[in-house]
């Protein structure tokens, strides 16, 4: 299988503050790669330096084939990103947004067309199309968000904490498209605070103070840790206790 | 009967298109820690916003330890304490001048109201003289909620104060509340996270501006009305499909490594179901009986709600 991003000895200074420390990892494609930490564990910054947008203080890391240090410009036009927060433009119809990200990729108008109808028919978002996003509901948005996250047809799309907020049953449905885009051999690497979550990932990394302390398959990591859910293992590492209150 | 320290009736609000409140009434206790569980836009934060004074409502009313939120603005804001979703503090300030401006706001002092904070101040005050703009994320909640704290509030309001937050120190977070209440403040919370809801001593579930269930959490998940099931197989995929294809199942949906499906016939057998799912070529299912979920019955109540 294709090694779709690479990541060796990867390390982020901020002055004498080590936000990422020496991370090395490999994912394949097509793989659901869960990449779990607390908060100021440092995977924020090492989800910036795999986008392309920050460089590295040392150790390398390559991401769709291109080295994320050096061509972060190629880096950033074949991948795919959406966090929950800011994605689309609410002030922008549907078809604007379509249009706009189409064309920040630097597609054709005809290929923009064909995915825009693909996208449409695909959602059933024939009656809202010419609709500012800021009126259509959060489920849709979300939807639309990781859509137009893979218009250009990235090899790897990056979701951080795509589902926060969204109710259960949307949060359900838009795992059924992440499955559904990793069966058609997109790489998704993905943070979320939801443990249930970690479950749904093929293998999953949890960064503690810089370092990842455990990578491997949920049910993997489970059965090292001697404990019963994905929970148990994030508590255990990020704090030392498995305590529940 | 306890007295009632928020008296919700009949409230609604709407916005432009948006009907953001639809008739929501609901009492909290006093020293109760009751939780408002619903995902976004479900109308909470509308919600604790006429709660806090900061809006008015269109129809309905509302009062605070028996004072109306639109006659006696002043009065309620002296007593409640309010923590907002965002990031509520000066970010220029030092964590210490931001606590003692909100002392002084509140024409109080740190040291009189001290003790009610201790337990979490202690833990900033390696950092009392950075920028509240430089903490971390769990440092700058924590601060936010000292401040929400320092005049001693009867009934304190927090909007979402778990959002983006880890699971670890989200279960933090809760341990401070429960030593809050313990004090004998009344709290309510707002939370995305139906697992809170456990948390609670009383919750609403609130979807799309209507409340669909009030109760504590055991008497929610009791709503839940078909025997669960939770099953897992290697073959994950193939399960779910399987299952959904079932014309006698009601409920399916995943939950972490299992599925967690119903039946609205409640006499199946776990032995007809284990031949269900050979007949689909699954072998290794795994399969028990499990209670009800707090998400559950939430998704459950979202489909089959009768409050619309």
């Amino acid at each position: 299988m294709e090694t779709v991003v690479k990541v060796d000895q990867l390390t982020k200074k901020f002055g004498s503050f080590i936000a990422t420390n020496a991370i090395s990892f490999e994912v394949k494609k097509g793989e659901i790669f869960g990449f779990l930490g607390a908060n100021g564990a440092g995977k924020t910054t090492a989800m910036r330096m795999l986008s392309g947008l920050l460089t590295p203080t040392s150790g390398e890391a390559s991401v769709a084939g291109f080295d994320v240090a050096t061509q972060a410009e190629l880096v950033k036009q074949n991948i795919g990103y959406m966090s929950q927060k800011f994605s689309l433009y609410e002030d922008l119809t549907i078809q604007e947004n379509i249009d706009f990200y189409g064309g920040i990729y630097g597609l054709s108008r005809q290929e923009i067309k064909d995915r825009s109808k693909g996208i449409v028919s695909k959602f059933q978002l024939e009656s809202v199309i010419h609709k500012l996003v800021k009126t259509i509901p959060l489920g849709w948005k979300q939807k639309l968000a990781f859509a137009l996250a893979l218009i250009h047809k990235p090899k790897v799309v990056f979701l951080d904490e795509p589902t926060g907020g969204v109710d259960p049953i949307t949060r359900r449905q838009f795992w059924d498209l992440i499955y559904e885009a990793a069966n058609d051999g997109v790489t998704i690497f993905i943070t979320t605070h939801y443990m249930d979550e970690a479950e749904y990932c093929d293998r999953v990394s949890i960064m503690v103070d810089g370092l990842i302390k455990a990578l491997g398959t949920p049910s993997e990591l489970k059965t090292s840790f001697q404990v019963d859910s994905m929970d148990a293992v994030f508590q255990l590492l990020a704090r030392g206790t498995a305590n529940k209150i | 009967m306890k007295k009632s320290a928020i008296h919700i009736e009949s409230i609604s609000k709407r916005y432009a298109e948006v009907q953001a409140l639809n008739q929501i009434s609901l009492d909290v206790e006093e020293g109760e820690l009751f939780g408002l569980i619903g995902p976004d836009g479900a109308g909470k934060t509308t919600l604790i916003k006429i709660l806090v004074t900061l809006f008015s409502a269109e129809d309905g009313k509302a009062s605070i330890l028996g004072m109306d939120t639109n006659d006696s603005k002043a009065s309620i804001r002296k007593i409640i304490g309010y923590m907002p979703g965002r990031f509520s503090l000066y970010p220029d300030l030092s964590v210490e001048e931001n606590l003692s401006f909100f002392a002084r706001a509140f024409d109080t002092t740190i040291e009189e109201n001290y003790s009610l904070i201790q337990s979490i101040y202690d833990q900033l005050k390696p950092f009392k003289d950075r920028k509240s703009g430089a903490l971390s994320g769990g440092m700058k909640q924590k601060l936010a909620l000292c401040c929400a704290l320092i005049h001693r509030p009867k009934v304190l309001i927090l909007d979402e104060p778990t959002t983006g937050v880890d699971a670890v120190s989200r279960k933090e977070f809760w341990q401070m509340l429960h030593e809050i209440k313990s004090q004998g403040i009344t709290i309510l919370v707002s939370t995305p996270y139906m697992d809170e809801a456990n948390l609670c001593d009383r919750i609403a579930f609130l979807q799309g501006g209507k409340i669909l269930s009030i109760d504590t959490p055991s008497k929610i998940t009791g709503q839940f009305p078909w025997q669960l099931f939770a099953i897992k197989s290697q073959k994950k995929y193939a399960l779910t499909e399987w299952l959904r294809a079932w014309e006698k199942v009601s409920y399916c949906y995943a939950f972490g490594e299992y599925l967690h499906i119903a039946f609205s016939e409640n006499a199946i057998q776990m032995n007809e179901i284990k031949e269900y799912l050979s007949a689909g070529s699954i072998s290794d299912a795994e399969i028990v009986n499990i209670p009800p979920t707090i998400e559950d019955t939430f998704i459950y109540l979202m489909e089959n709600g009768n409050s619309r």
